[in-house]
């Protein structure tokens, strides 16, 4: 019992930080209908974007995790403007193909400015809490604290902003947002100004739970994929529950199988969804 | 390099571009001519690869088998086998917009390459198999011109047959399902069946092309099947050769494989301190060139034929 309350401290860690992805996967599905492939290794290269601040500028993680996300927006912007906007007249499937591309692109700059190692943003063991034999370590609550805070943020300015209901608007009906005067460029570029910063902040909290290298994040992918899904891709809410339904799962599944497993059990979830619940992927933000 | 060298590598070479170039077709019947996106074109030219190899190579207490049997049984289990994971895939996802068929084709290749790095009994794990033959080497000897030659001609069977189809009725529904999915289902054609079909034939062709690859270089380990190599260069190939153009599909593998041999002289010239990363900086340079075709050439160097150019 202790042993698989264990599994669910590390599920809810590990659903926190697909969630963060989860909702820029949606996010920019609902409103460019494409799958962005390329968002594992945006995480990873936000994490990079930190991991400069806290070893060359010396910062402390609270302060380099909403640089590294304004650096990974600031980069989703300048990939969309110089190569995805080119593209978005023709089918959407060319843009899938093009992310997928991105995805490698990224990886291998990040392979070389970065190196391969597995890198730490700071060394030393992170001693554990233990509260009734389940053991919690402080770079957890900061996890699961952090993803509370951008999810909670997040809701707000979808709910509370001009932009935000734009958002929405857009990802339910494209040509009716558009004939109702909302300047969809405008949107594109928030849509990647979150969906850039929310992966940026997933790959530094992943680094801080594992170890930094250049396949961080698109060993993630399958299961960030899998959560959208399992919301209902382009439900950003949906989102939410689909990574923590992902995180929690696939955790839980290292009691019976080897944890090598983990991207095939979040997989196989997904194509049960697909099967079962079809109806889970009704388009819409609401 | 004497004569003699040169010919022995352009034979190792073209080796290398006829398997690519089976691939490259593979994926043309499938998102050339269908519009079906499948980039876990590594699953299925591992399976195919694995399949031959455990079918064809000598007993081993490391892995199943071998069962040490014939080439050409080990070629058509490979095909049928990678066969039997589309329809399974197929099925899964036939309904389903082409985003889930990709999220779903991705998975099942990561699955795929789990299962052989995890399962040592069946495929000896990270260590591979080693060992697996060359065709004919018994009679004709382990030389690249020989194997070049049944790579041609099996290129050339899967060539005709595919311009037959792409020519035939049901070639041209395919294309009109990509074109036009709703038209076709109210002209009473039954979708999901062609497409499912198409889907099962590339993936056998990308079997085809992982058990020759397999039987090429000898030796086998997950590594040879990650996405970068088996997945992404072929996609590469098809666009910039030409999707929807079967001769395109040949020769962007053919120029692909000579740019990405390219790359490897180029980064062989770098700064010391770069060597380690050349792997990287030879992705970083495909990866900008499929950026720049789709921006510049989308169609590729020998676009699709429509109708009234095939007249």
């Amino acid at each position: 019992m202790t042993d698989l309350l264990q599994l669910l401290v590390f599920g809810i860690v590990f659903g926190s930080i697909l969630t963060l992805g989860a909702i820029g996967v949606s996010l920019i599905f609902g409103i460019l209908r494409f799958a962005h492939f390329a968002h594992g290794d945006m995480m990873t290269v936000g994490a990079y974007f930190a991991l400069v601040f806290v070893v060359q500028a010396g910062w402390p993680i609270y302060m380099a995790l909403p640089a590294a996300m304004i650096g990974a927006a600031v980069l989703a912007i300048l990939i969309d403007q110089s190569v995805y906007r080119r593209l978005r007249r023709t089918a959407p499937v060319i843009l899938l193909i093009s992310s997928f591309g991105m995805a490698l692109l990224l990886r291998a700059a990040a392979q070389l400015i970065w190196g391969t190692d597995n890198q730490v943003y700071q060394p030393g063991i992170n001693v554990p809490y233990v509260v009734f034999d389940i053991r919690i370590k402080p770079d957890h609550l900061v996890i699961v604290g952090a993803s509370v805070i951008l999810v909670f943020a997040f809701h707000l300015f979808l709910k509370m902003t001009r932009m935000g209901k734009a958002m929405r608007a857009m990802s339910d009906n494209v040509d009716l947002a558009r004939v109702s005067g909302i300047d969809s460029e405008r949107v594109v570029i928030w849509t990647w100004v979150i969906g850039g910063a929310l992966a940026a902040a997933a790959g530094v909290l992943l680094a801080l739970d594992t170890r930094l290298n250049p396949q961080l994040g698109w060993n993630v992918l399958l299961p960030i994929f899998a959560a959208t899904i399992v919301g209902g891709i382009g439900r950003v809410y949906g989102a939410i529950a689909g990574g923590m339904f992902i995180g929690i799962a696939t955790e839980l599944s290292t009691a019976v199988l080897l944890p090598a497993y983990k991207p095939a059990v979040a997989f196989t979830l997904m194509v049960l969804v697909l099967i079962l619940r079809p109806q889970g992927l009704v388009r819409g933000m609401n | 390099m004497e004569l003699g060298g040169i010919i022995e590598y352009g034979l190792f070479f073209l080796s290398f571009v006829g398997i690519y170039a089976l691939l490259s077709l593979g994926l043309n019947l499938q998102w050339g001519l269908t519009g079906q996106f499948n980039i876990g074109i590594a699953g299925f030219f591992a399976v195919g690869a694995y399949t031959s190899a455990i079918l064809t190579t000598a007993p081993s207490p490391h892995h199943l088998g071998g069962f040490g049997m014939p080439l050409a049984v080990g070629l058509v289990f490979a095909m049928v086998l990678a066969g039997l994971v589309a329809v399974l895939v197929g099925l899964l996802t036939v309904r389903l917009r082409t985003d889930y068929l990709a999220i779903a084709t991705i998975g099942i290749a990561e699955i795929i390459r789990l299962g052989l790095k995890n399962e040592e009994w069946l495929t000896n794990g990270v260590r591979g198999i080693p060992g697996i033959p060359r065709p004919f080497a018994e009679t004709l000897g382990q030389s690249d011109g020989v194997f070049l030659l049944v790579v041609v001609v099996l290129i050339l069977m899967v060539y005709l047959a595919l311009e037959a189809a792409r020519r035939s009725p049901w070639g041209r529904v395919l294309r009109a399902i990509r074109e036009n999915e709703d038209g076709v289902r109210a002209a009473g054609k039954h979708i999901e069946r062609f497409r499912l079909e198409a889907f099962v034939v590339g993936s056998m062709i990308m079997g085809l092309g992982g058990a020759l690859f397999a039987h090429f270089v000898g030796f086998i380990s997950p590594e040879a099947f990650t996405p970068e190599f088996a997945t992404f260069l072929v996609w590469v190939m098809l666009i910039a050769g030409g999707s929807g153009n079967n001769k395109g599909a040949v020769l962007g593998a053919l120029i692909i494989w000579l740019v990405w041999t390219g790359t490897e002289f180029l980064t062989s010239m770098a700064p010391p301190e770069y060597v380690t990363q050349a792997g990287a900086l030879r992705l970083l340079m495909i990866g900008i060139l499929v950026q720049v075709i789709l921006l510049v050439r989308p169609d590729g160097l020998l676009p699709e034929e429509t109708a009234d150019r095939t007249k």
